[in-house]
């Protein structure tokens, strides 16, 4: 059940500041993403689960250990402010990057600096974009590439199993309302020729 | 006052709050000039919806309710000696970025005065921006305060 949830990417936010997290949800809700919103890196990675000690990828033990918490939501994105206290939205980054379950789930960064050589960093480390802040509409309309992007390779992260069977029927019949709607399209383009 | 009319003075303080140029239209109103940065309220508006009619109430709610707290970090910092000017950044770089979200610009402007005193460890300059900063703050929330109070008269909020 829950598939109506299936539907919504889910987007996790990470910002310390309590405005900029409702800032943040509400764009992103407004986009039509299933949010959720921590105030540091260490929680979001909690989320995730993964925790510290977990970091090292070991061929013997699970990529994700099965934790304790009650979270059954996969995130297809992660969007996360740059200056926090503790982990920085850079650390937060890498840790993502070098975990082998969390590696391939899109990276945003947010920063209210406008600073060339962090920017380059980020971005040559794995995030996808970069948005200073504050954070505008139109910068979350380029989300949504990065999230496509990662649901036809089949790249969303689940923390716990998912129906893979049913997933894989509703692909297919998002990729057969696709077909219909390039012929229906096309059949329009034929009628115009025709005109 | 009719609907109409509320809705009326409810737009023109509204472009009082965002414009540079002083409204003759509403002298009963301190003047109002550029307070606000015109693109970021907007954006800020334009989040408004059915779901959400109160969006930006509530974020300016939520801004004052966190700045109260790091004021009280700055002003604890400020006491102290030797003076931490390296927390005192990290305060207000956090409040900073709060009115940066809202477009509280003039505020703004006085916090980017603190942190050149900041920088330049100079505690006095320092208390003194923070007077500065704390006054544009309550000026604006006096301002905003008054906006919303229109704006529910005026019917173009959810009565709760």
């Amino acid at each position: 059940m829950g598939m109506a949830a299936e539907d919504q990417f889910h987007v996790l936010a990470v910002d310390d500041s309590i405005i900029d997290r409702k800032l943040i949800e509400t764009l992103l809700k407004i986009s039509s993403y299933q949010v959720t919103a921590v105030d540091s890196g260490s929680k979001a990675l909690e989320f995730l689960g993964l925790h510290e000690e977990d970091e090292q990828s070991d061929a013997n033990i699970p990529s994700v250990s099965p934790s304790n918490h009650h979270q059954v939501l996969e995130v297809n994105l992660i969007i996360t402010d740059y200056c926090m206290p503790g982990m920085t939205g850079y650390d937060l980054l890498r840790k993502i990057k070098e975990s082998k379950s969390l590696k391939d789930i899109p990276v945003v960064i947010m920063s209210s600096e406008n600073e060339p050589s962090r920017i380059n960093r980020c971005l040559e480390d794995g995030a996808q974009e970069f948005f200073l802040k504050p954070v505008q509409l139109s910068d979350v309309n380029k989300l949504r590439p990065h999230l496509l992007k990662g649901s036809s390779k089949g790249n969303q992260h689940t923390i716990n199993k998912t129906d893979e069977a049913t997933m894989e029927q509703e692909n297919q019949s998002t990729e057969r309302q696709r077909n219909i709607l390039y012929h229906d399209l096309e059949v329009v383009q034929l009628e115009f020729d025709n005109l | 006052m009719d609907r109409n009319q509320l809705q009326r003075q409810v737009a023109l303080m509204r472009s009082s709050l965002i414009e540079q140029v002083p409204n003759p239209s509403l002298p009963s109103l301190k003047l109002l000039v550029g307070y606000l940065d015109e693109q970021q309220f907007l954006q800020l508006e334009d989040l408004q919806d059915d779901v959400n009619p109160n969006f930006v109430e509530e974020i300016v709610t939520l801004f004052y309710k966190d700045s109260a707290r790091l004021f009280h970090n700055i002003e604890q910092a400020l006491k102290s000696r030797p003076v931490d000017f390296a927390k005192l950044d990290n305060y207000m770089h956090q409040f900073r970025g709060s009115t940066s979200s809202i477009g509280a610009i003039k505020v703004k402007n006085e916090c980017n005065q603190f942190k050149e005193f900041c920088l330049a460890g100079n505690a006095e300059g320092c208390a003194r921006a923070f007077q500065k900063v704390k006054q544009e703050h309550e000026t604006l929330r006096t301002q905003l305060e008054t906006y919303f109070k229109l704006r529910r008269q005026a019917g173009l909020a959810e009565t709760v």
